[in-house]
């Protein structure tokens, strides 16, 4: 016990600045009223569903929970049922293997909801593209409301991408 | 068994990987894995191809590790009937890829053990095979009903959860069968399948130098592995010979994944023991790791730094001295958290005697990579078959014999020291020179094979040259593969809420197998 102990005051706290918003990765002009958004008021519950992705956005999902980025540290954090989420989080091209399972899970999400696509794979379909079994971007399934580009996109820029999601319009 | 002892004739490929390339016939093919099999060869990877455009109907190809190299049997097929001996009997790992290679070229096994479909779900109908040379690569078919027939089990008390594809956290989709008393596991089936994107279609609208980026987007997490093994089978068959420089900061790439990797999975494994500690820790660790890679590569998981011919770009040799003291730093950390992880009572408490694979069933079912190794088998391509700069390095090959979550944890802490004592030697010895050369241009129809040891295991790339230094074939293989089906042995007995833990110790890829 006094190793860990030990171990956590050497550590100390490394969490840094969090990021803001940028308006650019904004993919649709806002979907939700100002007032619903108002009352996410920075507790924002996440679900995330990998649609086709190559695990490399899932690394930097990881990463932006680590005590660097600390995502909880703001009220976010990650659910184990669409029920329970006001975010989908979608990585990857959607496979057509994938494309009922992501509809589904947006469709059992409480409205309002919101989507963040994350990676040039869910922004374009990527190197993947379209084909007899990619459906290419997010958008092509479900409505997108931000979406980050990146190879994978960094923990910085995935944050950046649901504050903007959550922010208010200004 | 080596090379020199197949009892066929063979054509050795150029380069510093030794790899023979056969021709065999139908009856030797079935015959000659069994000899393969009692002399201790592996079945590294099977796949099939299309080539009636060419009249030479199919082929279907297997790769076999022998002690010194790797062979490559090809046996030609008649387009009427592209059916070949099944090799399940002698390799149980070969039961899914000869599922995969029907289910994209319609290159069938002879009576296989197992006639399910494994890589098509909805997406195109029994009868289409979208590899096919004659199926344009954005063809759509309207989805099929996907009712798949799970093997179920009966009994008194005995009922099934149906878990996925979707799952609760940050992983990869796919569908896990437990059929269970009570909370413990009596059976467990995966079917995986559901990120098929169509990557080896797409490999093949793309030249010999595209590729490699989608190579090293086959499984991300294993970016360098792959892309290195694309650019060696590449180099193989345009007979490309890459400078020592580049050689060495390829293996400084490659042990940098492995380190940034198993530092992220010994944290996971920490957290779904409960001990969120050394998530906290160690995925600290990690993070320092890749930013120092953003730094000096510009990418934090060194995606597209390797291409045929060498790398993109050089090390600035003004940082190898901050390289040196960081893995010197890194390995201290470690050694302290490894002394907490192993001092814990409750947390080996569940690492230990949980998810058992022992060193028989893994060499019966011909498991691989790091999970062998916990396993006590002492596989490591880096040791056996080593390519510059292996073959000067002298690489310790971690092995535990017990099998266990624990054994697939001691492993990882082996292998991160050992990872991090062969970067500080590559950051020492480091040759000058350049770090690419010219690719010469590919003769149309010439082959090249690249085997990289991965974090996870053995990464194999097969490459065939098309017209205009285009790729004509491009197959891929993951080790997961050889470990999926192991996972499902692991499991037995066990509790269900102890899957995520031995899950995580193999840490398998999705992507890598859905392809
Ligand atoms: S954006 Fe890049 S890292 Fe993310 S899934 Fe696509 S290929 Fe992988």
């Amino acid at each position: 016990m006094q190793h860990i102990l030990r171990q956590i005051a050497r550590t100390g706290i490394v969490t840094e600045a969090y990021p803001e918003a940028d308006e650019s990765l904004r993919a649709t002009t806002e979907r939700l009223q100002r007032e619903v958004l108002a009352a996410f008021d920075g507790a924002l519950v996440i679900r995330h569903v990998d649609a086709g992705s190559c695990n490399g956005c899932e690394l930097e999902i990881h990463a932006a929970n680590n005590p660097y980025h600390n995502l909880e540290g703001l009220g976010i954090r990650f659910a184990a049922s669409p029920r329970h989420a006001d975010l989908l989080l979608v990585t990857g091209p959607v496979s057509r293997h994938m494309e009922e399972a992501l509809k589904r899970t947006y469709d059992a999400m409480p409205a309002p909801k919101l989507v963040v696509a994350i990676g040039d794979c869910g922004c374009t379909g990527g190197i993947f593209g379209e084909s007899y079994a990619s459906c290419g971007r997010v958008s092509n399934v479900i409505p997108v409301d931000v979406a980050v580009p990146g190879c994978p996109p960094t923990p910085v820029a995935i944050m950046q991408g649901i504050l903007t999601a959550i922010a208010r319009a200004r | 068994m080596r090379l020199a002892d197949l009892p066929f004739p063979f054509e050795s490929a150029p380069g510093p990987a030794a790899v023979g390339f056969a021709e065999v016939m139908a009856d030797q093919w079935q015959v000659t894995a069994g000899r393969l099999r009692s002399a201790g060869a592996t079945l590294v990877a099977l796949w099939a191809a299309d080539r009636r455009d060419l009249h030479d109907g199919f082929e279907i190809r297997a790769a076999y590790a022998l002690e010194d190299g790797l062979a490559c049997l090809r046996l030609s097929l008649p387009a009427e009937a592209p059916d070949y001996p099944d090799l399940g009997e002698h390799f149980p790992a070969a039961g899914r890829m000869q599922r995969a290679a029907f289910d994209l070229t319609g290159v069938a096994p002879l009576d296989p053990a197992d006639g399910r479909p494994w890589l098509r779900h909805g997406a195109w109908p029994a009868g289409a095979h979208p590899l096919r040379r004659d199926v344009v690569a954005r063809s759509v078919w309207p989805a099929v009903p996907d009712d798949y027939n799970f093997v179920s089990v009966s009994g008194d008390g005995v009922h099934e959860i149906p878990v996925g594809p979707v799952h609760a956290g940050t992983i990869e989709p796919g569908h896990f069968r437990f059929s269970v008393v009570g909370e413990r596991v009596l059976r467990l089936e995966a079917r995986l399948g559901y990120k098929h994107k169509g990557i080896e279609k797409r490999f093949e609208s793309m030249t010999l130098d595209e590729g490699v980026a989608l190579a090293g987007r086959v499984s991300g997490d294993s970016t360098v592995a792959f892309a290195w093994a694309y650019a060696m089978a590449v180099e193989q068959l345009t007979g490309a010979t890459i400078p020592p420089r580049a050689a060495a900061l390829r293996a400084m790439l490659l042990e940098r994944e492995r380190v940034a990797s198993h530092l992220g999975d010994l944290g996971a494994l920490g957290n779904d023991a409960g001990f969120a500690f050394g998530l906290a820790q160690f995925s600290r660790l990690k993070e320092d790791w890749l930013r120092l890679n953003a730094r000096f590569w510009g990418h934090r998981y060194l995606m597209d730094r390797i291409v045929p011919g060498g790398l993109t770009d050089d090390l600035d040799d003004a940082h190898l001295p901050v390289l040196a003291r960081q893995v010197h730093d890194l390995a201290d950390e470690v050694a302290r958290l490894r002394r907490i992880y192993d001092d814990h009572a409750g947390l080996q408490d569940r690492l230990r005697d949980c998810g058992v694979v022992s060193n028989d069933l893994a060499q019966r079912l011909g498991l691989t990579g790091l999970a062998a190794r916990a396993s006590g088998m002492a596989v490591d391509l880096r040791v056996g078959c080593a390519v510059p700069p292996y073959d000067g390095l002298d690489v310790r090959c971690a092995t535990r014999p017990e099998g266990d979550v624990a054994a697939r944890a001691a492993v990882r802490f082996d292998e991160v020291t050992e990872s991090l004592r062969l970067i500080g030697l590559l950051a020492e010895t480091l040759p000058d020179g350049p770090t690419r050369v010219a690719v010469p241009s590919a003769r149309q129809g010439s082959c090249g094979i690249g085997r990289v040891e991965g974090w996870r295991g053995e990464v194999l790339v097969f490459v065939e040259a098309g017209a205009d230094e285009r790729i004509r074939r491009c197959h891929p293989h993951d080790p997961s593969w050889q470990n999926w089906p192991l996972l499902e042995h692991a499991i037995l007995g066990n509790i269900v809420p102890d899957f995520p833990l031995i899950n995580k110790s193999f840490n398998l890829s999705y992507s890598g197998v859905d392809l």
